[in-house]
């Protein structure tokens, strides 16, 4: 349990459960741990199902490139029910938020301090292994969406268009303009802001209750025993929000650059 | 919540993940996909035009059975037809055969008969002048007197 060499409290054992493995100072601070494993999951993703698509055969497709297709024809038929239009980007990208995102909180189920402990092995004094819990990863993916949306608004409707829509939504008057830049200004940045705090907090509080749970071992026999339950029995219910997370911001994405596509 | 650069990375890594989904991963993927989804699809299709050739060919076949019937039937009928009329052409035939036989067997007979007549007629003549002869106790000359002789066997 004890993770370092000095004498650990339950406050510093969750509180370096916590800390990212940083370098640089200030703002210019890199969690290489989150970066780490997001990056590497990411590529474990593309590396995965770009050499299932080498290998795609028309013909009788083999076990891993099924379970692939089915993955592909489930974002692709999300994309389509949602979003009419023609765009080559929303589909590879609802799949790969969904794969990646879900791979990132699938790092959850792996218990809390095997990662950590480990990497104090090898002299890495921090580890936060679930990417989706640093709000950083969550956020730089909905601004990556809100990007989208923002381009393909401007893209379809002009400029004018856009404008439009913001000053003349939801009261269609010249005197409402300010009222309604001040709410449809709300209602656009809510979307990144919902998107990465939901997917955020889900995790971290997901990841906080295995850490609470796993502090149940340090005490006595029948805690450890109620403990090893508990960590099951949540285990068991993260699987699907994990998987919901995951489905849920590819959904909203898919959802949103439909909105974006839409002319009023 | 400490925002730092971790952002910018994760976006760099974000962007570039996307970009070659789209150009590598999708792509294939997809056709693999929808290639196979016409194949079935046309595979279906030829299955479905297939079972309705097999019906169309079941009633052709009943019906040219049905054709062949009716032509088999024909010919046997023609057949007996032919068959009576053989029959009937043989009877005509030997009837006239039968006249025909009957005729020259009749004429033969005749002939038999006028060659006997005039054998029995010379025979008679031969003895009427042997009994001449006897009666006159004289040879007959036949050179001499075969104008009697020649009157004898006509008046016979």
């Amino acid at each position: 349990m004890s993770a370092t060499g000095e004498e650990m409290t339950q406050q510093s054992y969750i509180q370096h459960h916590l800390t990212n493995l940083t370098v640089g100072e200030g703002f210019w601070t890199w969690n290489i741990d989150s970066l780490l494993f997001s990056v590497g999951l990411g590529m474990l993703f593309l590396w995965l199902f770009y050499r299932a698509g080498k290998k795609a055969t028309t013909g009788v497709p083999g076990k891993f490139q099924c379970f692939v297709e089915i993955i592909v024809e489930f974002v692709d038929s999300s994309v389509k029910e949602t979003f009419h239009g023609r765009n080559p980007v929303i589909a590879p990208l609802a799949l790969t938020i969904f794969v990646w995102i879900f791979m990132m909180n699938f790092m959850d189920m792996i218990p809390v301090d095997w990662l950590p402990s480990l990497a104090l092995l090898a002299g890495v004094p921090y580890l936060k292994v679930v990417p989706t819990t640093d709000v950083n990863i969550t956020f730089s993916l909905a601004l990556g969406v809100f990007v989208l949306i923002i381009y393909y608004s401007i893209k379809v409707k002009g400029v004018s268009g856009f404008v439009k829509e913001l000053t003349f939504q939801p009261f269609n008057h010249w005197a409402m303009i300010p009222v309604n830049l001040l709410l449809e200004t709300v209602t656009l940045v809510a979307k990144p802001i919902s998107l990465a705090l939901r997917l955020f907090g889900n995790l971290y509080a997901g990841e906080l209750i295995f850490i609470l749970i796993a502090l149940m071992y340090g005490s006595n026999v029948a805690l450890s025993a109620l403990g090893v339950g508990l960590q099951l029995g949540w285990l068991i219910f993260h699987i699907l929000v994990i998987t919901l997370q995951a489905f849920i911001f590819m959904m909203l994405t898919i959802v949103y650059l439909s909105m974006a596509h839409e002319d009023h | 919540m400490n925002f730092n650069a971790t952002l910018f990375g994760q976006t760099v890594a974000f962007i570039l993940f996307v970009w070659f989904c789209m150009k590598f991963v999708w792509p294939p993927l997809m056709n693999a996909i929808e290639e196979r989804q016409k194949k079935i699809a046309d595979g279906l299709a030829d299955a479905g035009r297939a079972a309705k050739d097999l019906e169309l060919a079941q009633i052709k076949a009943t019906e040219q059975l049905k054709e062949a019937k009716v032509t088999a039937n024909e010919i046997i009928e023609q057949a007996n037809k032919r068959k009576a009329q053989i029959v009937e052409e043989a009877k005509v035939e030997a009837q006239t055969e039968r006249a025909k036989i009957i005729a020259q067997g009749q004429a033969e007979i005749e002939n038999e008969r006028n060659r006997v007549k005039d054998d029995l007629r010379k025979q008679v003549a031969l003895l009427a002048i042997a009994g001449a002869e006897k009666i006159l106790e004289r040879t007959i000359d036949p050179e001499a007197h075969s104008d009697i002789v020649n009157k004898l066997v006509a008046e016979i």
